[in-house]
């Protein structure tokens, strides 16, 4: 089983990736010349939107019925070392490509009014981390990965250093420096992999795909594995490296808080399905108990500390904890419905956790304070936001019907799977995800308006409304009708597992009865009347 | 398959989308406009139920089973079953046109609908009118696709559902704190029996290898499986954690009472005719694995019992009318768990139907005293009411009649059939008959107890309140008296067995033969070949025997709340004087709320405090510490080189002052390079320790 590539040139004519990557950088450099607030904004949004719109475009040309590379493009960049600008999705990709246009584009319209000082610089650097984010995800070398994994970091420094709040500049340098302390690691995994590669077949190259047909030898792997794991396991981010989170959910502005919480974390787990699990699957197997015991802690412990905040948004950042357990936990579960139920969690994660980061920045931005006491009785003042805030919770805490159940379902399933206890522990998880999350909906929408600053809130601005409109409709879409995500999913989630436990493919179809209302047994019935 | 029932997806989506419009738009209706769409829509989804029925009927008995599919919603795959076969997770969106499914849909939307109409009248007060009218919407919505879903996992979609619309409605005034709290145990007591049942749900799929019932029972049903295979059981356990929390059983029928914080018309369709009815609902759609694990049985019927017995004593002692018919709720459930845990599963449904009615109607009477008396709901403030609300009274002593199981009455039949089975089924045993029958007695008197107390005796109601008692409008009378005389008949449709062949009102009956519910739920209940069910068929005078034996009780219960409530009013303090500290504890509910606070609540609460002391102090803690303890490392040896070093090769060659103004370049003075170089050595630090130990 190996991707083969179908190059864009082929398919939809134009390079497409490379456009919807640089359109927001292109959009950066449009910026430098345009005065006037307003201008800025405008054509920000533009930008954004046109990206998303563009990025929608792949759907109707993607193919998801056989396992390719789509859209590739694939050119030299440095040839001595076997560095090459090659690009390509598959379902996987597809699926966090579009996640990440449409929260970028959210994120810069849902800053609209909240940013008021540089607001120039402010959407240059939401518009280079859009650039930087779209290319973690689209990269196929490793070099030109590292490089887009690197870039993001810099502008989401910025946003949370200059734009942020309280102990921003504590809370900016943290995250840097801790995720860059997993990158640098990860970088020297990717280094030993090339001079593997090369040692093996003469060839340098930095060529995922060719590393996916690596073979390594099981003393490699487990240090290769472990220094990706740090990369990534800071970033998405399991216990007990998960501290970074909280101070940087917290202090960056909201439209920060949506990207680092909808897509920054998932770049950690986008790492362990494209890299981890195909390059390095015996590692993977060798530190499975450890995986899956990092993300049950996270679950419960994340639900637990989450339901003690008093601060709002930090009760978030911690439910993210607990949520990208629940995405671990998936992965690590190694069989179908993990993975798939993983993947899709990501997406509903940056759904739902974007969308709430929206709710608690736009409350924020009317009072100026994140503590919950300070509230109460919202449904009152501000119904639509109550309405949709409801409608969110519900979401996040994997009421069916909403996109949430989706993904935690199949990770349970998973997950019990393989042992009856993994799944039994994980699932408390969701007893506690409603504690928490309804005891802080309890406290700041119900009950009487408490403080009189809260009576005349005025309720959503329109673009807060289409900020979170979006992601509403998505919440019961992917509830109601999965399957078009299942279904980009299949394949890559079929070669994942064919490279980390090819027999889980394997078996003999169960064959199913067909239905015969075996009502006309010949047992005594004993309660029908008419047998008597 | 193609069926001629492709409408039966309307039944749930209509209430579904008048949710839908209600919620988004209501607050710009008229209220007329509100109502309309919110009874229009569950009229036309009771108005195809019926339709349904009638067509269903056409069937012969053996062909009455359909399903209707709609999409795929989940399909993930494959998975390698623990068999080594391999299977999908496959879900469609499928509905399931069976007996029992029928009969819950017509009950669903029959007393939904006359709720609704009653709810015009009640809430048409309320500001949040759009606001109610979109959740109980949303609310049939949910309990229909639970009735009426082919598959454990889109029943599952209805069974949070309703808990969710349960949640919004027991919050629905969530000004007050009391009611948001209770909203909020409601979903988090029934999210800990989900756990349960997706448990149960998960199991089933490794099992199995399906989530849809057919294939599932096919399976369990084909001789594959010994009687109390350890997964059948294990399963039916597991499901049943989910019955106790949905239909309020032992240990989690906690949120029941509290849920009585919600509008009266949601305490009369959600906490008693329907929603709380979803787990015994459940075990009966299961009863093909029930009857393969007989143990499993036998523990629900043990619960059913007990619960029964236990929340018939609380009721006893409670002074509030809604809380009388909550706990009357909770043991009116246990009847039907018991039934169902006796493998009288037609029996259960029969109850559940019959209780639907009744409770209904008492709700819905109650909410009509409460609504006549400004929201008073102690009965310790109420009396005489007869002459004031004479409709309600007169609907209310019918449905009294009828669950406290007096003759002819429809809970009579329902009753005694459950008593019955408990004393001749195989999986039964005779003390479950015993704390059945205790418990009809017990129901008695507290429903007289209610009884007397309302209506009869000294209006002890204040003088402003007595002026202004009214009776309810026809649109909340008209649905009382529709479900009075529903609670007076409704038990014809399951009349004993026995009686068709007692010779001359055998022949009187024989017209009401072709409704019996048993017959007709009959193709619901599986015929397992392997699962011993013989039941030597009950002789005439057993079945009167005990009859005799339930109404008797009934009538010591009457009697009894006869001399304590109107005869000599002034007893009952005494009795409960005499009766210390029994009457105490009952009084407070046994304490469970305070037990499970103390146990569960608190250590909960104190283990997350300590966590997130722990997750500031100590993870974090180490990340900040280490990066300290690097920083003072730097700064050491910073010292180090500037005096001791730089100290000793002051004075020695030029080759050598050049290296230490190197290295002085390095402390440009700058915080932020020295905090930097810190932080980065320190989180190496941290990781060598990590990789270390």
């Amino acid at each position: 089983m190996e991707y083969t590539l179908v190059y864009a040139q082929d398919t939809v004519g134009f390079p497409i990736l490379s456009v919807i990557c640089f359109l927001p950088i292109l959009g950066a450099l449009v910026l430098l010349f345009v005065k006037g607030e307003r201008a800025i904004k405008l054509i920000a949004n533009a930008f954004a939107i046109a990206t998303f719109l563009v990025s929608l475009g792949l759907v109707p040309a993607f193919d998801s019925g056989a396992l390719k590379m789509q859209f590739v493009e694939k050119v030299p960049w440095v040839p001595s070392l076997g560095i090459q600008y090659f690009m390509g999705i598959d379902g996987l990709s597809l699926l966090l490509v579009l996640l990440t246009t449409l929260l970028s584009a959210i994120s810069v319209l849902c800053s609209w009014y909240s940013i008021t000082h540089r607001v120039k610089e402010y959407y240059i650097f939401l518009l280079i981390l859009e650039t930087g984010m779209l290319g973690v995800f689209t990269s196929l070398d490793f070099i030109l990965f590292y490089v887009f994994w690197e870039v993001m970091l810099v502008p989401m420094y910025f946003l949370i250093g200059i734009w942020g709040s309280d102990r921003k500049l504590y809370s900016a340098i943290k995250f840097f420096l801790y995720t860059l302390f997993g990158s640098v690691l990860m970088l020297l995994g990717i280094i030993a992999l090339h001079y593997y590669y090369s040692s093996m077949t003469g060839e340098r190259t930095f060529d995922i795909l060719k590393f996916h047909q690596l073979a390594l030898p099981a003393y490699l792997q487990d240090w290769i594995f472990l220094a990706f794991f740090l990369g990534f396991a800071i970033k998405v981010p399991m216990f007990p490296f998960h501290t970074w989170l909280p101070d940087a959910h917290t202090d960056a502005p909201t439209a920060g808080s949506v990207i680092l919480a909808g897509i920054l974390l998932k770049m950690g787990t986008y790492g362990f399905l494209r890299f981890s699990l195909p390059i390095l699957p015996d590692a993977t197997r060798t530190f499975l108990p450890w995986m899956i015991g990092l993300s049950i802690i996270a679950i419960i412990y994340g639900a637990l500390v989450a339901m003690m905040q008093k601060d709002w948004k930090r009760l978030i950042a911690y439910s993210s904890v607990s949520h990208m357990g629940f995405v671990t936990l998936g992965i690590f579960a190694l069989n179908a419905p993990g993975l798939s139920g993983a993947t899709l969690q990501m997406i509903n994660h940056g759904i739902s956790t974007g969308a709430l980061f929206l709710i608690v920045g736009f409350i924020y931005d009317r009072r100026h304070t994140r503590l919950i006491s300070e509230y109460g009785g919202l449904y009152r003042v501000m119904p639509a936001y109550a309405a949709i805030f409801g409608i969110i919770a519900m979401s996040s805490i994997g009421v069916p019907g909403l996109n949430g159940f989706m993904g935690e379902f199949p990770i349970l399933q998973g997950a019990l799977k393989e042992d009856f206890w993994w799944g039994f522990a994980a699932g408390w998880g969701i007893v506690l995800g409603a504690g928490y999350m309804l005891w802080l909906y309890q406290r700041v929408i119900f009950g009487p308006v408490t403080k009189p600053e809260n009576e005349n809130l005025p309720d959503l601005r329109w673009n807060e409304f289409l900020s979170l409109l979006p992601l509403v409709l998505l919440a019961f879409q992917i509830g109601i009708y999965p399957k078009p995500y299942f279904r980009w999913m299949e394949k890559p989630m079929e070669y994942i597992l064919y490279k980390v436990r090819p027999q889980e493919l394997t078996g003999v179809p169960r064959s199913l009865p067909t239905v015969v209302p075996a009502r006309t047994g010949e047992s005594v019935s004993h309660e029908a009347p008419a047998a008597r | 398959m193609t069926t001629p029932f492709w409408y039966v997806g309307l039944i749930p989506l209509l209430p579904g989308l008048g949710a839908l419009v209600n919620g988004v738009f209501g607050r710009r209706f008229p209220k007329r406009v509100v109502h309309t769409i919110a009874c229009g829509t569950t009229l036309i989804s009771c108005l195809l139920a019926l339709v349904l029925l009638v067509q269903f009927v056409q069937y012969p008995p053996e062909a009455r089973h359909f399903t209707v599919t709609y999409y795929d919603w989940l399909n993930v795959g494959p998975v390698r079953l623990p068999t080594g076969e391999s299977a999908r997770l496959h879900v469609p969106v499928e509905l399931l046109i069976d007996p029992l499914s029928v009969v819950m849909a017509l009950v669903v939307t029959f007393v939904g609908f006359l709720i609704h109409v009653y709810s015009t009248g009640y809430m048409w007060e309320d500001p949040g009118y759009a606001r109610y009218f979109s959740y109980l919407n949303l609310f049939m919505f949910a309990m229909l696709t639970l009735a009426l879903s082919s598959s454990f996992l889109l029943l599952f979609v209805g069974w949070e559902g309703v808990g969710l619309c349960s949640y919004l409605l027991i919050g629905f005034w969530a000004d007050r704190t009391s009611a948001a709290n209770a909203g909020k145990k409601a979903f988090l007591v029934n999210r800990i029996g989900d756990l349960g049942f997706l448990m149960g749900m998960m199991l089933v799929f490794l099992q199995f290898g399906s989530l849809r019932f057919d294939d599932v029972f096919a399976q369990v049903a084909s001789g594959a499986y010994g009687v109390n295979d350890p997964v059948l059981v294990a399963i039916g356990l597991f499901l049943l954690m989910g019955v106790t929390g949905k239909s309020a059983q032992i240990p989690l029928y906690v949120w029941l009472p509290d849920a009585m914080e919600g509008p009266t018309p949601v305490s009369a369709l959600i906490h008693a005719a329907t929603m709380v009815t979803a787990g015994v609902y459940l075990i009966v759609r299961c009863n093909p694995l029930y009857q393969m694990a007989p143990d499993a049985l036998g523990v629900v019927a043990l619960i059913g019992a007990v619960t029964a017995l236990f929340a018939a004593t609380i009721g006893m002692a409670q002074n509030d009318i809604k809380r009388v018919l909550a706990y009357s709720t909770v043991s009116q459930l246990g009847y039907m768990v018991l039934a169902a845990g006796v493998g009288a599963f037609s029996a259960a449904i029969f109850h559940l139907v019959t209780h639907a009615f009744f409770k209904a109607l008492l709700f819905l009477g109650a909410g009509s005293v409460i609504h006549a008396l400004h929201h008073q709901q102690d009965m310790r403030h109420m009396g005489g009411l007869r002459k004031y609300l004479p409709t309600t009274f007169g609907t209310m002593t019918m449905g009294v009649l009828a669950i406290a199981g007096m003759p002819f009455f429809s809970g009579f039949f329902s009753k005694d059939e459950i008593l019955l089975q408990a004393f001749v089924s195989p999986y039964s045993r005779p003390v479950l008959w015993g704390l059945g029958t205790v418990t009809a007695g017990l129901t008695a008197f507290y429903m007289f107890r209610l009884w007397f107390l309302t209506f009869f005796g000294p209006e002890r109601m204040d003088e402003h309140t007595r002026h202004h008692i009214h009776e309810s409008p026809p649109n909340m009378t008209v649905p009382l008296r529709i479900l009075a005389v529903l609670s007076v008949v409704g038990g014809l449709v399951g009349l004993p067995a026995a009686w068709f062949h007692v010779p001359v009102l055998g022949t009187l009956l024989r017209p009401l033969e072709a409704i019996q519910i048993h017959h007709f739920l009959e193709p619901s209940i599986w015929k397992v070949p392997a699962a011993h069910g013989t039941t030597h068929a009950p002789s005439l005078g057993l079945e009167f025997l005990l009859m005799l034996a339930s109404v008797g009780a009934g009538l010591i219960g009457f009697l009894v709340a006869y001399v304590l409530y109107h005869r000599r009013p002034e007893l009952p303090d005494r009795v409960a004087a005499a009766s210390e500290p029994l009457y105490t504890l009952v009084a407070n509910k046994y304490y469970v709320d305070e037990i499970y606070d103390a146990l569960v609540v608190r250590p909960l609460l104190g283990l997350a405090n300590l966590l997130a002391w722990l997750d500031v102090w100590v993870v974090d803690g180490l990340v900040n510490g280490t990066a300290w303890l690097t920083r003072t490392v730097a700064d050491l040896s910073g010292r180090a080189d500037f005096y001791g070093v730089d100290g000793l090769v002051n004075g020695v060659a030029e080759g050598v002052r050049q290296v230490g103004g190197a290295l002085r370049r390095v402390h440009t003075g700058l915080a932020q390079q020295y905090v930097f170089g810190a932080i980065v050595l320190a989180l190496f630090l941290l990781l060598f320790y990590m990789l270390v130990f």
